[in-house]
């Protein structure tokens, strides 16, 4: 089993195959982050470049931990105090970028597809930190090894995905994730924040991906939530009433998740806004395993940097052997 | 399974090869699965009764070779070494009457010849159940030849503390050492050529079930 993508774009993209075998790897990363020296010299004289145009605490310290558990060397590129606040259009960094021979690229960038734009133009791997609201594979695969932990398998299992679906990139790569590996997938959300045509998402597996516009409904029954987080400006717009209003209607607290399965698990990307779509007891304690999705984020992380960073023998996209 | 039909050793070093890598990896993987017995020219080295008689020998030199048999800690090297590390433990239990640690230990995050290869080989896994420090630890591979593998499970050994001793040992040696690396426990040395493979197959599922040791001339990694 090889993993058969250059770089790491999509879950869209990924056959199931690539993910189980992300997920094998990621296993046994995990195993690596449980010793007393965390550190293999698998990376080493090797160089991940973090290219974040968008501020990123989190994803971007998992990564920058997952490189170094490998013994890579990482510089942190950020958009503040560089020429990305210069105005320098985004190939011309990438290009600049290039010229440096990085070994890996990870980028985060607030416009769908700018990743892939960067791919294009790099002779590096590019791993996909969050693009707009397209995609945020790695954070779909921890969701899935963390899901796979608790749960022992993913066919079968009912997930819901609550919250604005329209807005993320983690639901996005959620929904394909969980339907490749043969889950019903819920979204649940008000309409203001459900696309029309969510249900399509699941591809070869169509039809697996439901809407709900209660809460009640969509997670009864559900073995998985995932909540997501309501970005504060959405209630700025016509998009949501008030925040009140929201955690009232779309909020998880112990009296709701009575509806779900009895040994239903919680999720949530992070950072939570307590009170809004988790209550405060959920987010602190079991059922619900955010710090497990954190923990195994890094685990996760480790394994797509390593399996990108085989001297790969598919081709260079055209655009980059003409540079 | 193929019968004992040619001349086992040596043939020259030039042999063609037949296969790049990774056929031969899932070549070995059918025969093993007892698919496609046909498909290569396997040989069998070593049958079951052998392998056993080996690993007997090799509990005696260890336990004749060891201050303190209580402080021995055996470490497989995955896939091959590990039922066999499981079976020498078995025989040391048998002929001393000693209980003794058995981990698992995957060497593929510390190799030095992957770095270039294209596609990132597979992890197995690791579970060292106990601390290794002052334990005297045998390494336990099927079979050594370059001795790359024994050199990165030293440097992953030393991540997990620190050892007494090192030692190693091996069902099979085939020469061909490109690192000052010395076998102390050998169950047999067979001389080959270098694109040969040669491999343990067994029924991990299966401890008791028949092992044996064949070669598939050709199909190894040239260099």
């Amino acid at each position: 089993m090889t993993f058969n993508c250059r770089s790491l774009l999509s879950i869209e993209e990924l056959s199931r195959d690539d993910i189980e075998l992300v997920l094998e790897t990621a296993w046994r990363m995990k195993e690596v982050g449980q010793r007393e020296v965390k550190k293999v010299p698998t990376l080493r004289g090797r160089t991940v470049v973090n290219l974040f145009f968008e501020p990123s605490t989190r994803t971007r310290t998992s990564f920058e931990i997952a490189a170094k558990r490998l013994s890579a060397d990482l510089v942190n590129f950020s958009a503040s105090g560089s020429s990305l606040s210069k105005r320098e259009s985004i190939l011309d960094t990438a290009k600049t970028l290039d010229a440096m021979d990085p070994d890996l690229v990870v980028v985060r960038h607030q416009v769908a597809g700018v990743p892939k734009r960067i791919a294009d133009v790099l002779a590096a791997p590019v791993i996909n930190a969050g693009d707009g609201a397209h995609e945020h594979p790695t954070q779909a695969l921890l969701d899935l090894m963390t899901v796979r932990e608790e749960k022992g398998e993913i066919a079968g299992l009912t997930v819901a995905i609550i919250g604005d679906i329209a807005h993320s990139r983690v639901a996005r790569s959620n929904i394909h994730a969980f339907s490749k590996l043969g889950a019903s997938v819920r979204v649940v959300g008000p309409a203001t924040l459900v696309p029309p045509d969510i249900e399509r998402l699941g591809g070869a597996a169509a039809g697996a991906v439901k809407v709900f516009h209660s809460l009640r409904e969509g997670i009864e029954g559900a073995d998985v939530l995932m909540a997501l987080r309501i970005q504060r400006e959405r209630f700025a717009g016509a998009l949501l009433p008030s925040v009140r209003e929201y955690a009232a209607t779309f909020g998880l607290d112990r009296a709701r998740l009575r509806f779900a399965q009895d040994d239903a698990i919680v999720m949530h990307p992070g950072p939570v806004n307590r009170g809004v779509e988790l209550a405060h007891e959920l987010t602190d304690h079991r059922p619900s395993v955010i710090l497990d999705q954190v923990r195994n984020g890094v685990a996760l992380r480790m394994a797509v940097l390593y399996l990108l960073s085989g001297r790969s023998s598919l081709p260079a996209p055209p655009e980059a052997q003409s540079e | 399974m193929a019968t004992r039909d040619t001349e086992l050793p040596a043939l020259p070093a030039t042999a063609p090869v037949v296969a790049a890598p990774r056929v031969a990896a899932s070549l070995t993987a059918d025969v093993a699965r007892g698919l496609n017995p046909g498909a290569a020219a396997a040989q069998v080295l070593l049958d079951d009764a052998a392998i056993r008689r080996a690993l007997l020998r090799i509990a005696h030199e260890i336990i004749e070779r060891s201050a303190d048999p209580t402080r021995l800690y055996l470490v497989g090297i995955p896939n091959g070494g590990v039922p066999l590390a499981r079976q020498i433990a078995h025989n040391l239990r048998e002929v001393a009457a000693v209980s003794v640690v058995v981990g698992v230990l995957d060497t593929t995050l510390y190799r030095d010849d992957r770095l270039s290869s294209a596609v990132r080989p597979r992890l197995r896994r690791t579970e060292m159940p106990s601390a290794v420090d002052d334990r005297q630890v045998i390494l336990v591979d099927d079979v050594a030849s370059t001795g790359r593998t024994i050199r990165a499970a030293m440097d992953a050994l030393m991540d997990f503390g620190r050892p007494r001793a090192v030692q190693v040992a091996a069902l099979v040696d085939r020469g061909h050492r490109e690192l000052p690396i010395r076998v102390d426990y050998v169950g047999k040395n067979i001389p080959t050529a270098r694109d040969d493979l040669v491999k343990l197959q067994s029924d991990a599922d299966a401890p008791e079930s028949a092992m044996q040791v064949v070669l598939l001339r050709g199909a190894g990694e040239a260099r």
